[in-house]
């Protein structure tokens, strides 16, 4: 076929790549203290503007301002900041514990984590959560402890996943975290149907669930939407757009044209568009959202603005798609030097506490690994006997995998 | 004991469940106050409410996405895909998740779920209400695999698979729903009351999974078969006057490897029979096992006995399918091989 008309195809506009100026003019922001908080069980064709507007609490100044304020104990805040900086410290640890081989992946969460942090806090124990693979600070707000979750990494005896998951596919059944799924998006419809069956078991437990920007393009998300409006299941679907899956820029997810949270409002549902790198406006948002599960007013959906700071994952280089310096350039700022602000202003937390608090974080992370090896690394002993890759395919072994582990054992002599 | 039809049968089963705990849910397309559009589960909406009779919107992968989330939360859902053309908009929940829950949480997590969906030919359904995509699922580690030939088995299947704590993909070769088919379009259509099976209990049974019914013992060849094959083979062996032995499986995960291997040491002939298409059909599966237990025991090849490596036609129906003419000649060349 020879092409000799120009071609009229729109194709999404990236607005800075390698060698470009970091370019986010796109990025729609609204004021701080702003945007209007309705009432929860207000109609959700009311709820439009919360779409297309951008929830933010805290100012340039570090003031928290507005009708979104959540008005917290300043203790609380400080537990919210120690989690965050605990999870970006863990982060740093795992990325140099992959680079020297010790473990085989692993996904940072940099410039994220007041989104698994303010959510998590925001949410009660027994709110069951259905995580994506960049929220490791839920599961640190939730207790998993740093050599449980290291152990994880490391395929070791101690793995809750008994060796089976790709490192960061965490789970907790004593703390309600669903296993986290590998195949993206599907954890969605899922945290739905949970929801639904808290419904009909008359509970006023909710679910909580996360998806990237990039993922939100799958059928599981529009399906999770669909049955959440349907049924008006007491759940909370998070969208975090972090701008980026790993090279493919938000705008080919559909972010171009119109917010990820104004696919809310499509499907009958408030869409809410919160500052997710302020800490006090991702609770607020949350405990709005909470609230309208808990009182049956119906699912929300909530877009997280934010920015992923550092590599999709340990096999990704952003230097090939995107500009160098383009974090620094965000203009939501970074979640951790946020709430720092905001607690030193309001005479709260010092340079001298978080120096210490940070020096103690880290002294946990590094004695947590210590921890964590005596289980056993990819390299060292001791290891999980392969005899157990045969269980749990069934609650009961069936014969012919009872024939191939014996076979298994034979041919490891 | 009551007669009923495999409908009935199911029905049956359902209704028990729903009476018996109240975790068990039932969710699909048209299936409640409508009461599906094969009528299984006709009346359950009246008698156990709205909110344990879902009905859903038409999206598989909701349904079975959302029936996963509903069994990690403590119920027990029986979700209905429509008919097994249509499930694979499920396919990634069914596949990736549902089946691997268990495995990939070291068992902190499981998902009992029963799918339960129409399958097989013979309605005229043409190449997207006919086909029988089960040895797509067998391939799947960690989910069990069900398919009855008649109501007594189907409602006993059916409870043992809902009070299962893995998940279970049900087939029902739709076929069968009204009465024993044996291949033959043209002779008039037979009720279940005129078949043994067609009794069936009514109440609280169960028939185990991984157990196979001898339906008929024989001397002279070991036919392998399960669903609608089943019928067909009784009547083609009859009809050549073999002394064939029938194996209806009943279910192929998990699968009774020891009535096969007995059967076929047996005998020394084997046909291993399915309404699916051949290639890399579960038919490949049951002969490789075959060889591998039975090969110094085999005094003939062993035949396969499917539908054509094509789409079904709607034209070509009784072209497609697997009856007496393609039955009779693997009978014929396993008895007399040249």
């Amino acid at each position: 076929m020879g092409m000799t008309k120009k071609s009229r195809l729109h194709l999404p506009r990236v607005p800075a790549r390698p060698g470009e100026t970091p370019d986010f003019s796109y990025v729609q922001l609204s004021p701080a203290g702003a945007v209007p908080r309705p009432e929860v069980n207000a109609r959700a064709r009311d709820m439009g503007p919360l779409s297309v507007e951008l929830v933010r609490v805290l100012d340039d100044s570090g003031d928290a301002v507005g009708p979104w304020h959540p008005h917290l104990e300043a203790s609380e805040l400080q537990v919210g900041l120690r989690h965050m900086l605990l999870t970006r410290l863990y982060d740093e640890r795992m990325q140099r514990m992959q680079r020297a081989g010790k473990i085989s992946f692993y996904i940072r969460s940099l410039g994220e984590e007041a989104v698994g942090v303010a959510q998590a806090m925001a949410l009660r124990p027994s709110d069951m959560l259905f995580p994506a693979y960049r929220q490791q600070a839920a599961q640190i707000v939730r207790g998993i402890s740093l050599v449980d979750l290291m152990s994880q990494l490391l395929s070791n005896t101690k793995d809750m996943c008994k060796g089976r998951q790709l490192p960061v596919m965490y789970h907790s059944r004593a703390n309600n975290i669903f296993s986290i799924s590998g195949n993206l998006a599907t954890q969605f419809p899922q945290a739905v149907g949970w929801a639904m069956a808290a419904a009909i078991k008359g509970e006023d437990n909710l679910a909580a669930t996360w998806i990237g920007e990039g993922s939100s393009a799958e059928a599981d998300f529009h399906y999770a939407l669909l049955f959440a409006s349907v049924y008006q299941a007491p759940v909370i679907l998070n969208v975090v757009n972090n701008q980026w899956a790993i090279s493919t820029f938000q705008g080919y997810a559909g972010g171009e044209q119109r917010s990820f949270a104004a696919r809310g409002p499509g499907y009958g549902m408030p869409g809410i568009r919160v500052d997710g790198n302020d800490f006090l406006a991702v609770y607020a948002v949350t405990q709005w959202a909470a609230e309208r599960a808990r009182t049956a007013a119906g699912p929300t959906l909530i877009e997280l603005v934010t920015y992923r700071g550092a590599a999709h994952s340990t096999s990704d280089d952003p230097a090939r798609y995107r500009a160098k310096d383009d974090a620094e350039h965000w203009p939501l700022g970074d979640p951790i030097q946020r709430l720092k602000a905001h607690l030193i202003k309001i005479g709260e937390w010092s340079e001298e506490q978080h120096q210490a608090m940070s020096a103690e974080l880290e002294a946990l992370v590094a004695s947590s690994w210590k921890e964590a090896i005596k289980f056993g690394t990819m390299t060292e002993g001791p290891r999980l006997n392969p005899d157990t890759m045969f269980e749990d395919v069934f609650k009961d072994m069936p014969q012919n995998l009872q024939r191939q582990q014996a076979l298994l054992r034979k041919e490891l002599g | 004991m009551a007669n009923m039809n495999m409908i009935q049968a199911l029905n049956s089963a359902m209704d028990i469940m729903l009476g018996k705990n109240p975790a068990v849910v039932l969710m699909g397309e048209d299936i409640g106050y409508f009461g599906g559009v094969f009528r299984a589960t006709e009346g359950l909406q009246r008698k156990y409410g709205e909110h344990r009779v879902i009905d859903t919107p038409i999206a598989e992968g909701g349904i079975v996405a959302t029936a996963i989330g509903m069994s990690v939360n403590g119920l027990r859902p029986v979700a209905e895909i429509q008919f097994a053309d249509y499930i694979y908009p499920g396919f990634d929940q069914i596949v990736s998740e549902l089946a691997r829950i268990r495995y990939r949480s070291a068992g902190d997590f499981f998902a009992p779920v029963t799918i339960r969906t129409p399958c097989g030919g013979g309605i005229r359904g043409g190449q997207t209400h006919s086909q029988s995509p089960e040895a797509i699922f067998t391939h799947v580690s960690g989910i069990k695999v069900v398919m009855p030939s008649n109501p007594y088995d189907a409602k006993g299947l059916l409870i043992t698979s809902i009070e299962d704590d893995d998940p279970v993909v049900f087939f029902e070769p739709k076929r069968l729903y009204n009465g024993p088919f044996d291949g033959d379009p043209n002779k008039p259509a037979v009720p279940w009351s005129t078949h043994p099976k067609g009794q069936v209990d009514e109440g609280y049974y169960k028939v185990p999974l991984g157990k196979a019914d001898i339906v008929r013992t024989g001397a002279d060849v070991s036919i392998i078969t399960y669903g609608t094959m089943v019928h067909v083979a009784v009547a083609a062996a009859a009809a050549m006057n073999v002394d064939a032995e029938i194996i209806d499986l009943r279910s192929l995960v998990p699968l009774d490897v020891e009535a096969i291997v007995a059967s076929v040491k047996k005998t020394g002939r084997c046909i291993v029979a399915h309404e699916a298409t051949r290639f890399s059909g579960f038919g490949a599966e049951l002969l490789s096992i075959v060889q591998e237990e039975c090969f110094w025991a085999l005094e003939a090849p062993i035949q396969r006995v499917a539908g054509w490596d094509t789409p079904y036609p709607h034209a070509f129906e009784w072209e497609y399918f697997p009856g007496q003419a393609r039955f009779k000649a693997a009978l014929k060349t396993v008895m007399e091989p040249a």
